[in-house]
């Protein structure tokens, strides 16, 4: 299966013909060439599930290419490879669909922008970071991809960088998930001194020596290895924007359009998750703390951003917490899992991130629609677009049911199984996720009804709908969001690679439809037509409305404590010592060497007689000295 | 003596053949028609690197006053493609009317002073080595007044071939002690007494071979004649022959002298230090970018000796890998100053001022050479000199690694003056641009994928280290 090397190294060569020949290539041959690109590596990597899950009973850990990259020492060697396992194909499939349907997309939405070739180089250069990524045989290479995967995110956020909102949010999402990856680095470096290796196929065996000793020892009462597992942890919360470390996300939505589709809402942001998946059987064996301490961000960060949903008017920050809350729920579901029987928390976390990535991409890519039409993000400058964009709104209605759980749509399916994982572990939980789902309904029809339904709405130019080249990939996404679900999802993704039986909860199943109904009743109450209801809600909870719509303010907690507190107490005096003590002493060393090479040009006289006797001399000082030292 | 034995000498008879043949192209050649001795020697040079690369015997002639193995043959293939590249850099150059007529005299001179080169690198005896190292010598004299009519030249000649010929009065007394003390010239049989006049006769021998190298206290020499002599003329002096005389250094420290090898550790250790220091302090000051590279080819060779001192497998295979990269950085920067020389006349670090604004492209390879130079990752220098450390750790010498690494640091500074001034200042009149010629194109790419490759393909070192372990 050694073609599988091709799925990674076809967005690469399509990244370095592009970002090489930059300004040389026409815009229409460079667009399709990094879209043949992937679509070509998308048929790849189809191929490769299918061989990978039908040809096969047994699904093994299978590599099928591996290189040593560095060797350091005999015990310290880094590879570079392909790994492949239930998680990593499904990965695979994932990214390259979703890849493919946004490259495609973008030829129409980026037509005529000048920094078009630029563009596709940056996004070739994701995708195959982000395969990279989940191939990846070690942990080593897991992070470098992981932050290349940090660097193509910051380009594209960037990608306007005449504007500076685009470059002060590049900016922000760079340097919270850097400092995230601080941890990340940390964590990796703490167990791979323990286990002696960076190889999956050591660090992911629960039974390996190594984790023993790691339990043994513990730090501030906490053990070693937990601590290790935790700051991995840290790295994929920045990643895949869990609170506290979420800020990033909601400004990301400067980039361009596609790209929120493909990076901020499908595969990058899933990049944490992916990796708590990873490394689940030591999770589950080995550091119950470490998974609960998952569990319970994810169910936070699950209600936090669904609440802040409900208050924005930007279309595209709508998507963007509830991305965040999607996320929150796959990281619940991994946090509440058992292992091997008891997994359906990790199968249905995993089936979550692959029915989300189409249900997701998709609202992005109906979002971008709308703004390619009316140039704007506000839902208020909105309404009534179904008589303007029927295709758009119908595509966008699929990916409104998929997501608030309605059935047959994809969400329905994947969510459902969430919430019976969590009843499984606690009440509390299950409370939380069948809440948000209401909520998740709630908001979502309110940003449905308000955009394609409500007033009339004057616009400048009348709204016109999306090209075909657009249309395509969103008709295509809204297929896989409406039948993704029908997948038996257990049989292939389990915490085991062992088949799972799952066996749909009736009662957790009517709930949630009855609870999502209602979240839809009642934004269909509130916005279907323009009515004074919602304001009048928001008066009365005015104190709350203001914190939910002001995101908690956690920005500006953010601000306080790195402007007034770390810049005043910890910065200044560091500055002062370092100008007052550590550059003195430099510019010392340096004035002094300065004056030295000023004394000492005499002896460069160019008098030749001059050379001849300093040689000489030298040469008698050595022999002398040398003489009285040896004889 | 048969034909196949013979081949053993190789690279010698290549270089003479390509020597007669150069005489013959330039005496049947007709006068309108002599421009072409510039493409012929080009494609000389070519070949004659490549055929050091075919495989041969190797082994002893004429009794053990020639003796060649791998490691020997490697050294001269390095030497021979830093020839190649000069005469790249030259072709240009000598196709000005002022030396159109007399182009063969370079080409003849430098394949003559690479001969000896070879038989120095060989050599098996100290006769041998001592032919050898003249032969290098008085050729290079020759070039560095090539350009008669300017004062500064005739003055590099001069000075040049006067000091060379007082250390090699000094290098021949210290051959004559030895063999007083021993009775015994040939390398293979040679053995050292515990004599202590083999102290003094090593150390004067020692410093005839250092002054080839720069080492201080014996290096003064150096930034006259490089300033004088012809841009390429003072390449083939930085690179060439300094290149050589390490090589064949590190072979006699390494085998004849090993017995006393306390001894010249400390010769070394202290000139080492002397040689790092002082040549950082004279290359703060100059303006002139000739004299600059000059002073900070005497600080490399401190460097290079850091790995001499290891006396290990190790510290060879660190030395001759350092090498090989500095004749690709150097070789870059001196590209880059002739080119400028040529197309502006100009020379000193305020003209290169804003150079980036007119000529982007030498902008780059001169800051390469120059970071690769002052070591700063990922570039081959950097390896270089991180092996080249590793060397000194391994010893214990953290004294003198220290030395070494604030070395580094001043050199850091004026290195990335020239990098500031090309990049950074503003100039209101910079150097115009311009186009280089085709074969210094190709010289300087061919220098950039060295100094990059070198440090990112790890079998060049290992290759190296196998030679250097056999040896």
């Amino acid at each position: 299966m050694s073609y599988v090397v091709l799925i990674i190294a076809l967005p690469f060569a399509a990244f370095l013909i592009n970002g090489l020949l930059n300004r040389k290539l026409p815009h229409r041959l460079a667009g399709w060439l990094a879209t043949g690109a992937i679509g070509v590596a998308t048929a790849l990597a189809w191929f490769t599930a299918f061989t990978y899950f039908f040809q096969s009973t047994s699904f093994e850990k299978i590599i099928p290419f591996q290189v040593t990259w560095l060797r350091f020492t005999e015990t310290l060697q880094i590879d570079m490879g392909i790994l492949l396992d239930p998680i990593s194909v499904m990965m695979l499939v994932v990214i390259t669909t979703v890849s493919f349907m946004v490259f495609l997309y973008s030829l129409g939405y980026m037509h005529g922008e000048k920094g078009f070739v630029r563009y596709y180089a940056f996004l070739s250069l994701f995708s195959f970071s982000m395969l990279g990524l989940v191939v990846a045989t070690n942990l080593f290479q897991l992070y470098m991809f992981w932050e290349l995967v940090g660097v193509s995110s910051y380009l594209l956020i960037g990608y306007y960088y005449d504007k500076p909102e685009a470059v002060a949010a590049a900016k922000k999402a760079f340097i919270i998930t850097r400092f995230a990856d601080f941890g990340f680095l940390v964590g990796i470096l703490l167990l791979s001194y323990y286990t002696d290796t960076f190889d999956f196929a050591a660090i992911t065996n629960p039974n390996h020596s190594a984790f023993t000793t790691m339990t043994g020892s513990s730090f501030l009462g906490i053990s070693v290895l937990t601590w290790a597992l935790m700051l991995i942890f840290m790295g994929g919360a920045g990643k895949s924007a869990m609170f506290p470390l979420h800020i990033w996300l909601p400004d990301a939505m400067e980039g361009p359009t596609p790209v929120s589709a493909l990076i901020h809402a499908a595969t990058m942001v899933v990049a944490g998750v992916f990796l708590v998946a990873r490394m689940f059987p030591v999770f589950s064996f080995h550091a119950p703390e470490a998974l609960d301490a998952v569990a319970f961000i994810g169910a936070f960060t699950l209600l936090f951003a669904a609440i802040i949903a409900c208050t924005q008017t930007d279309i595209k920050r709508i998507l963007a917490f509830s991305t965040m809350s999607q996320i929150g729920y796959m990281m619940l579901a991994l946090g509440v899992s058992g292992y091997g029987e008891h997994g359906l928390g990790f199968t249905a976390s995993m089936f979550h991130l692959f029915t989300h990535a189409f249900f997701k991409a998709l609202l992005f890519l109906g979002a971008g629609s709308i703004i390619h039409a009316i140039h704007s993000n506000d839902i208020r400058e909105m309404g009534n677009l179904r008589r303007h964009q029927p295709v758009t709104h119908i595509v966008f209605l699929i990916a409104c049911l998929a997501i608030a759980g309605i059935p047959p749509f994809a969400g329905f399916f994947s969510k459902d199984e969430i919430l019976a994982a969590t009843l499984n572990s606690s009440l509390v939980y299950f409370a939380i996720a069948a809440f948000t789902a209401g909520l998740t309904a709630f908001y979502m029809f309110r940003l449905y009804f308000l955009v394609f339904w409500n007033r009339e709405t004057v616009y400048e130019h009348k709204p016109h709908e999306s090209s075909f080249i657009m249309l395509v990939p969103m008709i295509v996404s809204a297929v896989g969001s409406a039948v993704a679900g029908f997948i038996p999802f257990g049989k292939f993704v389990s915490s085991d690679s062992q088949p799972l039986h799952i066996e749909m909860n009736q009662t957790v199943a009517n709930l949630s439809i009855v609870v999502a109904a209602t979240g839809i009743l009642i934004a269909w109450a509130f916005y279907k037509n323009e009515s004074p209801l919602p304001e009048k809600i928001a008066s009365t909870l005015k104190g709350l409305y203001r914190i939910a719509q002001k995101k908690f303010y956690i920005d500006e907690l953010y601000l306080f404590i790195t402007k007034k507190i770390i810049f005043n107490l910890i910065s200044k005096p560091i500055a002062w010592f370092d100008r007052q003590v550590i550059d003195a002493f430099m510019d010392f060393t340096a004035t002094a060497t300065n004056k030295v090479s000023a004394e000492i040009k005499g002896l460069q006289s160019g008098q030749l007689q001059h050379y001849a006797y300093i040689f000489l001399s030298g040469v008698v000082l050595i022999v002398l000295i040398m003489i009285f030292n040896y004889a | 003596m048969s034909l196949n034995e013979l081949m053993i000498m190789r690279h010698e008879l290549v270089l003479v053949a390509a020597v007669l043949a150069l005489l013959i192209i330039e005496i049947g050649m007709p006068e309108e028609r002599k421009q072409k001795i510039n493409v012929f020697a080009a494609i000389i040079a070519a070949t004659v690197t490549i055929i050091g690369f075919l495989p041969a015997d190797t082994g002893m002639l004429f009794g053990g006053m020639y003796s060649t193995d791998p490691l020997r043959m490697l050294m001269k293939n390095i030497l021979n493609i830093g020839v190649f590249l000069i005469i790249l850099q030259s072709v240009n150059w000598l196709r000005q009317d002022l030396y159109k007529d007399r182009s063969s005299e370079f080409y003849l001179l430098t394949f003559s002073s690479l001969i000896g080169v070879s038989y120095m690198i060989s050599a098996g005896h100290f006769l041998m080595f001592y032919l050898g190292l003249e032969l290098t010598t008085i050729p290079i004299a020759a070039l560095a007044s090539y350009e008669q009519f300017k004062s500064k030249s005739a003055e590099a000649g001069i000075k040049l071939i006067l000091s060379s010929a007082f250390s090699s009065a000094i290098l021949l007394f210290g051959i004559s002690i030895l063999y007083a003390a021993n009775g015994d010239l040939y390398f293979e049989s040679f053995q050292l007494s515990d004599s202590l006049i083999n102290v003094l006769g090593f150390i004067f021998f020692f410093s005839g071979l250092a002054f080839k190298i720069s080492v201080v206290p014996f290096h003064l020499w150096t930034a006259d004649v490089y300033e004088g002599s012809p841009t390429n003329v003072t390449s083939y002096l930085s690179v060439i022959s300094k290149g050589s005389s390490v090589f064949i250094l590190t072979i006699v420290l390494f085998t004849l002298f090993r017995v006393i090898q306390p001894l010249w550790e400390d010769v070394l250790y202290a000139t080492a230090i002397l040689t790092m220091t002082i040549g950082n302090l004279f290359a703060i000051r100059q303006q002139n970018l000739k004299r600059f590279l000059a002073f900070s080819s005497i600080a490399q060779a401190g460097f290079i000796m850091l790995g001499i001192i290891n006396g290990t497998s190790l510290g060879m295979t660190t030395v001759i890998y350092f090498v090989v990269i500095y004749v690709f950085s150097n070789l870059a920067a001196f590209g880059v100053l002739q080119t400028v020389g040529h197309a502006s006349g100009k020379l000193t670090m305020d003209d290169y001022n804003g150079l980036y604004k007119t000529n982007p492209q030498l902008s780059l390879v001169m800051m390469l050479a120059l970071f690769s130079l002052a070591g700063i990752p990922p570039l081959a220098g950097f390896f270089g000199k991180f092996f080249l450390f590793t060397a000194v750790a391994e010893k214990g010498y953290y004294t003198l690694l220290l030395i070494a690494v604030v070395n580094t640091v001043i050199s850091l500074y004026y290195y990335l003056l020239v990098v500031k001034a090309m990049f950074i200042n503003a100039n209101e009149n910079p150097i115009a641009s311009f186009k280089s010629d085709y074969s210094m194109r190709i010289s300087l790419v061919i220098c950039v994928a060295g100094i990059l490759i070198t440090g990112f393909y790890s079998p060049v070192f290992e290759y190296i280290k196998y030679l250097c372990e056999t040896f």
